[in-house]
């Protein structure tokens, strides 16, 4: 936009505007390698600590983020109900582990009723996720793109609503099945928890990347997400596409439901509006529609949360919100594709 | 079916549109368009821009619906086939402004056109005559599809359409905005497309090489049947050069 803008200018101008839009973002990147070289220089254990909790958020907000990058990849749609689908799965999770199966203790067969709360969850988010999909979108397919985004909205309180009514409207403890306590040396420790969420969280994403990289689902979600008539007329069922898509994106919201419910243990009916609302942040830094930035712009802002919370020369906890947006805003100015995201001009 | 009649052919017809009246929201596009096509032809499809051509194959691949008219391929209906299950009856279509997937390498690309199919074999014997037809794209199989320069781009459509193995290939528009070398390149391949078997159903707004290349034309004006015969013969009427070929 800006570029564009330029262009009438007289030239000084247009080189001093290029100098600034170049160099933003490498001094924005420097400012920020000089604060976290000072905090780890100032207290190596409070950095790695802070570095540590900052990928698990990571981890949790990518796994959301995929859910809207990839709705929005193949129907350009911001799919605001899904930040309470994952509320909706961190509840179901505590359902199915505590409440059904009654496991309150970590140990071996915690961790394998954990695996299967696990899969039990995608599906049911996934389950969600569609008939959603099914019931309101499909409806609204051909229809201006802001009804479809009004319904979502809707479907956003009417998910929020059911988690009220089961949650009730107090936060919730719930049991965690995770082996406590941490290894390392000296001050420099990991949480076993921490270890079973990237033991989760990593296999997921590889078979993320191998379904749509590999499958012939997944390549007619590309297809679909490239060019809607043009895979139909390879054969491809866009309907079907579609479902599958949604289908993937609320198992990923499920499994970071589970994870959520079992490292912090507590649930509460508005958990997804906050979550959801970094989860999309992230989908938007990291460049919406892309996968790839989904995951790169989740572990960002996880660590960024992490260390603005946890070290000594950051803003504190009361600020993180704060400091995310403004993070999100300079970015969008200099950058507003996003960190792997195609230029929108690329689009016609 | 009423094709053994004293009309042109005894054959039984591959492809017949009957009255089909195609409509954008309430904007009649095709209005009672009537056309046979037979087995191993190419038949073109004239006329000037908005005449409905494109509209019309867009509907036999099922992406717009007939609102009135029947459609029959290889004697089964066609009207109400779902978009995506028309490739499976052996129709595939090249679309107008070839509609390639920009941001699949050119394999990828091919890899789709047999979307449908499961015979791995056929599909790489295919493909390897693909290849030999278009020998550009062999050179580019690992690029990404919209980095391609037009023309490149328009093999390659025509390719993926081929890669399922049609028994009719519907072309739109296959010259669109190529220089005159590689309109002459598509044109030859339109040719040898039909020899290996394959009947085309061609739209071009270069009616010249058109009717060139074309057994028989159907001329479009405005969603109606202007006038159809042997191309050779439309290439000599007056009127339709005149018309149509800057005569």
């Amino acid at each position: 936009m800006a570029a564009t803008a330029t262009s009438t200018a007289v030239p000084a101008a247009i080189d001093r505007k290029a100098v600034i839009q170049r160099y933003a973002t490498h001094v924005i990147l420097l400012g920020v390698a000089i604060w976290l070289g000072a905090n780890l220089i100032n207290s190596p254990s409070q950095f790695f600590s802070a570095g540590m909790v900052g990928l698990n958020l990571g981890m949790l907000y990518a796994l959301i983020a995929l859910g809207y990058t990839l709705v929005y990849g193949i129907i350009e749609l911001i799919n605001f109900a899904h930040g309470d689908l994952f509320m909706l799965g961190a509840l179901f999770s505590g359902f199915l582990l505590t409440t059904v199966m009654g496991q309150e203790h970590a140990g071996v067969l915690g961790i394998v009723l954990l695996l299967v709360t696990i899969v039990g969850t995608m599906l049911f988010c996934g389950g969600i996720n569609v008939a959603l999909e099914f019931v309101a979108y499909r409806r609204l397919r051909r229809a201006p793109k802001l009804a479809p985004l009004i319904t979502a909205v809707g479907m956003s309180f009417v998910l929020q609503f059911v988690g009220l009514k089961w949650n009730g409207s107090t936060p919730k403890q719930w049991p965690s099945v995770l082996p406590e306590g941490s290894f390392g040396v000296g001050k420099f420790q990991v949480d076993y928890s921490l270890l079973v969420v990237i033991a989760v969280t990593v296999p997921v994403l590889l078979l993320l990347r191998w379904v749509i990289t590999s499958t012939r689902q997944g390549k007619a979600m590309r297809a679909v997400a490239q060019d809607q008539d043009a895979a139909r007329l390879m054969g491809v069922s866009v309907n079907r596409t579609i479902s599958f898509t949604f289908l993937i994106g609320g198992a990923l919201a499920g499994t970071a439901g589970v994870m959520y419910q079992q490292v912090v243990g507590t649930t509460a009916y508005n958990l997804g509006y906050q979550l959801g609302l970094i989860a999309f942040v992230s989908a938007v830094l990291g460049g919406i529609g892309n996968i790839g930035g989904a995951v790169l712009g989740g572990l960002l802002i996880g660590l960024i949360q992490g260390f603005n919370d946890g070290l000594p020369f950051g803003f504190g906890q009361k600020w993180s919100q704060s400091v995310v947006f403004a993070i999100l805003i300079l970015l969008m100015v200099f950058k507003p594709e996003g960190l792997l995201g195609r230029p929108s001009t690329e689009k016609v | 079916m009423s094709g053994a009649g004293g009309v042109i052919e005894t054959r039984e017809p591959m492809l017949e549109l009957d009255e089909i009246h195609v409509y954008y929201g309430n904007i009649a596009a095709v209005k009672g368009l009537s056309l046979t096509v037979y087995p191993g032809e190419i038949v073109t499809l004239i006329g000037s821009n908005g005449a409905g051509k494109s509209t019309t194959l867009r509907a036999i691949s099922g992406l717009l619906p007939v609102r009135r008219g029947t459609m029959t391929f290889l004697g089964r209906q066609l009207n109400g086939v779902p978009d995506h299950e028309v490739v499976r009856r052996g129709i595939a279509h090249s679309p107008e402004g070839r509609r390639i997937f920009p941001r699949m390498t050119v394999d990828e690309n091919l890899d789709m056109g047999a979307f449908l199919r499961k015979d791995k074999e056929a599909i790489a014997a295919d493909r390897e005559m693909i290849l030999e037809l278009f020998p550009r794209l062999r050179e580019r199989l690992d690029q990404k599809a919209g980095t391609m320069s037009g023309g490149e781009q328009q093999m390659l459509a025509v390719g993926r359409a081929m890669m399922a193995r049609p028994q009719l290939l519907l072309l739109d528009e296959p010259s669109m905005g190529l220089a005159p070398v590689l309109v002459d390149v598509i044109f030859e391949t339109i040719v040898r497309i039909r020899e290996q078997g394959t009947t085309v159903l061609l739209v071009e707004q270069n009616a010249l090489a058109a009717l060139d290349v074309a057994d028989r034309a159907y001329v479009l004006e405005s969603g109606s049947l202007k006038l159809h015969g042997p191309a050779d013969e439309l290439a000599e009427d007056p009127e339709i050069v005149k018309a149509y070929l800057g005569g």
